[in-house]
């Protein structure tokens, strides 16, 4: 119990720096459960990181993951909790005013400039997220960057669902690396 | 058109149990694709300032957009709907895989759904490049900061040094 406790102020504080979101600040949680606590070593921090990958939802949750290991169940929504709700309610307040200068033409430019920034950033959080990915596939690499671009060409050029691709690609695993 | 909070917690929970990868490539197929609730730029905008703010962004953007239709409302309404089915899915993939995470066909699906997840993302990326519809000034930004995060440096400081640049862009646009 105390150390969900720790687990959660250390993440309280991460949340309200965490700019640019959750994986922003992975590598000072990386310092508080592996270094510092050492609830988990390298190689578990690695799975927690591609569970919470496999499974659905925002990828913030793989505080979550980090909490069920230390706590179970009350230690997976504990964690999530508390990465979430301090920056939620800043994000609240934000959202807040807004409202109140809605359409104000400064506010319009700042959003606007802010677009080319957060594309940037999505394709390289996509370009890295295929890096780590390839390290799981040992001697495939090859397979692996295959997956990933007909991913991208099948989302890019059509509007079925991504579900289909992600599926194949879990089956290819299993057939190839299991 | 302006969904109800029942209907942004409808769309977020069908965001949230489908979001294998990450929430915001669902999040943009629903609100702009599925719904057309907002154009590509319109959600281009709202996900960059979920990001320009700490916390996870895929949260942030769902409050943003959640309290532009329904406000406080369609804040919670948007967030609860995202985070319900995948906090319950997730304790369930914890139970299995603290019982058969050491199996190779499990690893193995693991390493699948990580490729073609990065994939969808670059895809989605693609996607809102194309909608955004951005000037050379703008693509000039956007690519130093894909090269910045490419090059491990800091988010802050992408943010703190690009974002300043990038509403320089948008000002002389408008002018």
């Amino acid at each position: 119990m105390s150390d969900l406790l720790v687990l959660m102020a250390g993440l309280a504080q991460l949340s309200v720096i965490a700019v640019g979101g959750g994986s922003a600040v992975l590598g000072d949680m990386h310092r508080l459960i592996v270094d510092e606590r050492g609830w988990m070593d390298d190689a578990g921090f690695a799975r927690a990181y591609a569970l919470a990958q496999a499974s659905p939802g925002p990828n913030i949750l793989v505080v979550g993951v980090f909490g069920w290991h230390i706590a179970g169940p009350l230690g997976l929504l504990g964690a999530t909790l508390a990465m979430c709700a301090p920056s939620g309610l800043m994000a609240l307040g934000f959202a807040g005013m807004r409202a109140r200068l809605a359409g104000a033409r400064w506010l319009r430019r700042v959003e606007r400039g802010l677009v080319p920034v957060a594309l940037g950033l999505v394709t390289a959080s996509a370009l890295l997220l295929g890096e780590t990915a390839l390290a799981t596939w040992g001697s495939l690499p090859m397979v692996a960057i295959a997956i990933t671009a007909a991913t991208a060409g099948f989302v890019f050029l059509t509007k079925r669902s991504p579900l289909w691709m992600l599926a194949g690609g879990a089956a290819l695993g299993m057939m190839l690396l299991g | 058109m302006t969904p109800t909070a029942t209907a942004l917690f409808t769309a977020y929970f069908q965001v949230g149990i489908s979001s294998f990868g990450g929430a915001n490539a669902w999040a943009r197929r629903m609100l702009v694709e599925k719904r057309g609730w907002l154009t590509d730029r319109e959600f281009a905008e709202r996900l960059g300032l979920g990001q320009v703010l700490p916390g996870p962004n895929a949260m942030n953007t769902a409050i943003i957009v959640g309290h532009g239709f329904c406000g406080v409302r369609g804040a919670l309404a948007a967030v609860g709907g995202l985070f319900a089915g995948p906090l319950l899915i997730l304790s369930a993939l914890c139970l299995l895989y603290d019982r058969f995470g050491h199996l190779g066909v499990v690893r193995g699906a693991l390493a699948g759904v990580a490729s073609a997840a990065a994939g969808m993302m670059l895809g989605t990326a693609f996607k809102m490049i194309r909608g955004a519809r951005p000037s050379a000034a703008m693509v000039v930004v956007g690519l130093a900061a894909l090269g910045l995060a490419l090059w491990r440096v800091p988010l802050p400081w992408i943010i703190l040094a690009l974002a300043p640049l990038g509403i320089l862009a948008a000002w002389r646009e408008a002018k």
